[in-house]
């Protein structure tokens, strides 16, 4: 102790402070920064794998590289595949396994397919690849899927209404945008893949990052998704969850039907 | 009467014996018809058209059959019958199943309430067959002779006119109306100020009689209304709806939409904080800054960061769909359709006006704030819209 006391004001005693102040941070920082993807379970062999499965599948679209492919039509600059730099993990994951990519056919949006043609090792292998890109949301972690042991559907609520329901309906049913496009029904979506979605924006969607809704209101939001249509519809015929226009058609065609039936059956005659 | 182009014999008639004559087919006939290629009648219209009278009656089956008549009885026998076990059903399910059951109907589910559903279906059953069993009854087996009511004037007898007319003269007199005028006006305007609380309450709750507009001019963007109805604009803070948390312009990444509230909006008591809401909400987003047509849309915005009103400049809906590529923000009870790279302006739909924007900065903590209020009026458009 006396011997340090003694070198404290050694020349060296500077710099070697400043070394330890700077491993301490480097190794906090290590330690509790956000990690961009599942870094840890990607190996050399799977990107590899990964970049092959995209250049044989996606590249026509989106370029040999990820850089995405925009070309000149009658003057007017069209992009017919995205870049993927800074996509992320999560997007091909959630891209791939609601089977919207590879895209069926071009139209105003990419529709979900049941049948998906790709393993799942090879989906986590593109997404490996497409994460060596650029940084880019990674796949949630388990602890914010599990809505069932604590989400709080109560909040999820508040949070979906005012956040979510403008588009997907109050009812998750989806709804109808501009121009052919649509927001697709949440109901027997993945959990995974309500977050993935609420992270990285496909389509027309809006991103909503981990700032703006935390993983917390995500799993809540999730939890209030789920547990609605676990409820069901117990009032019966929920004729789409589409609201009064269903609600209108619907009354006017059998309603007014039976009204008028009835009319004509009262104002027979007997005989 | 019996359709002249299909004969048949006609029982009620005592002139035929089966056959129709030549006059049968001419004597009511205004225009000229043809039957079996000859036309008969002038073609003319007649100088008046008689009162053809009532059809001849048609005896039921059951006025002639008594078999059929006891047929009739029975079913709405069976029709009340039905609505009485209807009525008893709907008590046992009311009672016997619980409200929390589910059951699978084809059609419409596997998660039907049980409860709902018996209690509508018994409950339909029993009033349907009441009114099955009262038209059915009527129908077959109440008498259905027709009958004719003529119409009498509703002017009173000359007599009985003069005698109301005197026992309320006699009435008012005996009460001491023309002799004591007094009551007659003090009862009078008693009755007449009592009208005036029913007026008051209709029109009061129009809105507020002083200037209502003012109601409309200002949002919680310009600060709390204080007691004596200023507002003082204090740069709020942009913060998350619902969360309350404050937003840094570097959370908002591109393609982000942000649904916001002035800060201290959720400070509010329930009441007031929806009817704040109502006119406050702002929708921020985040584009590319060269995708912007507009200079101003920059300028008020911050690094592509830019908020506009919620509140459809139509009637007042809530403008929450965004699309991050189109950058088109739809309306979704008209299909209002605003442009966001260009000062939101309508590209679709019946709004008229763009959306208001909100010019937002930075402050010294790095948090997003309105820089100043909404310029214009939000929502839809009233008069005194342009009086600002």
């Amino acid at each position: 102790m006396n011997a340090l006391a003694a070198r404290r004001r050694h020349p060296a005693a500077i710099a070697l402070l400043l070394m330890l102040a700077l491993v301490v941070t480097g190794g906090l920082y290590a330690a509790f920064a956000p990690k961009p993807a599942a870094a840890a379970a990607v190996t050399a062999d799977q990107v590899a794998q990964g970049k092959a499965l995209f250049q044989a599948n996606c590249a026509s679209c989106h370029g040999l590289n990820g850089e995405g492919n925009e070309a000149e039509v009658g003057g007017e600059l069209r992009s017919f595949g995205p870049s993927l730099v800074g996509a992320g993990a999560a997007a091909v994951h959630f891209q791939m396994e609601t089977g919207r990519m590879p895209l069926a056919n071009p139209g105003v949006q990419a529709q979900r397919v049941s049948k998906i043609k790709f393993e799942q090792e090879e989906i986590d292998s593109i997404a490996a690849w497409v994460a060596t890109l650029g940084p880019g949301p990674a796949r949630p972690d388990e602890e914010w899927l599990d809505w069932e042991g604590s989400g709080d559907a109560g909040r999820g609520g508040t949070i979906y209404r005012s956040n979510c329901a403008m588009c997907h309906s109050s009812a998750g049913a989806g709804g109808a945008l501009t121009r052919g496009k649509y927001a697709p029904s949440l109901e027997g979506v993945e959990p995974v893949h309500i977050y993935e979605a609420m992270l990285t924006g496909p389509q027309n969607m809006p991103v909503f990052n981990d700032t703006n809704l935390t993983p917390e209101d995500k799993r809540d939001v999730i939890a209030y998704v789920k547990q609605m249509h676990a409820v069901g519809n117990p009032g019966g015929l929920g004729l789409g969850g589409f609201g009064p226009a269903a609600e209108a058609l619907f009354a006017w065609v059998f309603g007014l039907s039976i009204m008028i039936g009835t009319a004509v059956w009262l104002g027979q005659k007997g005989a | 009467m019996a359709d002249p182009t299909n004969p048949t014999p006609d029982a009620d008639r005592p002139d035929s014996a089966g056959e129709y004559t030549e006059a049968d087919y001419t004597r009511d006939l205004s225009t000229a018809v043809s039957l079996d290629g000859d036309v008969v009648g002038t073609g003319g219209l007649p100088e008046r058209f008689e009162d053809p009278g009532l059809p001849p009656h048609q005896p039921r089956m059951s006025d002639l059959d008594e078999a059929a008549a006891t047929r009739a009885e029975r079913q709405v026998a069976t029709l009340f019958g039905i609505s009485i076990i209807g009525t008893l059903g709907f008590l046992v399910a009311y009672f016997a199943v619980p409200v929390e059951s589910r059951m699978f109907f084809p059609g419409l589910g596997s998660t039907v309430s049980t409860s709902n559903f018996l209690l509508g279906v018994t409950m339909g059953l029993s009033l349907l067959g009441i009114g099955a069993g009262a038209v059915h009854w009527a129908k077959t087996l109440m008498p259905d002779e027709e009958a004719v009511e003529e119409r009498h004037p509703m002017r009173s007898e000359e007599d009985d006119r003069a005698q109301f007319g005197e026992i309320m003269l006699g009435g008012a007199e005996d009460a001491g109306l023309t002799r004591r005028p007094l009551l007659k006006y003090a009862m009078g305007g008693a009755l007449g100020l009592f009208a005036l609380p029913m007026v008051v309450q209709v029109v009061g709750s129009l809105g507020p009689l002083d200037r209502p507009w003012r109601r409309l001019e200002h949002t919680f963007w310009d600060g709390e209304e204080g007691p004596d109805g200023t507002r003082e604009f204090t740069r709020p803070r942009l913060v998350r709806d619902p969360q309350n948390t404050p937003i840094r312009p570097e959370e908002v990444t591109i393609g982000s939409a942000y649904h916001v509230q002035p800060e201290g909006l959720f400070d509010l008591d329930p009441h007031h904080q929806l009817e704040a809401k109502a006119k406050a909400s702002v929708l921020l987003m985040r584009l590319h800054p060269d995708d912007f047509v507009s200079e101003k849309a920059r300028d008020w915005g911050y690094e592509g960061i830019v908020a506009y009103s919620k509140i459809c400049t139509h009637v007042g809906c809530p403008v929450g769909l965004y699309e991050q590529h189109t950058h088109h923000l739809l309306c979704p009870c008209h299909q209002s359709t605003f442009d966001v790279t260009d000062d939101c302006k309508v590209i679709f739909g019946p709004a008229k006006r763009p959306l208001p924007q909100l010019k937002i900065t930075v402050d010294d903590e790095g948090y997003l704030v309105a820089d100043q209020p909404f310029e214009e009026p939000v929502g839809p458009s009233y008069w005194e819209r342009e009086r600002r």
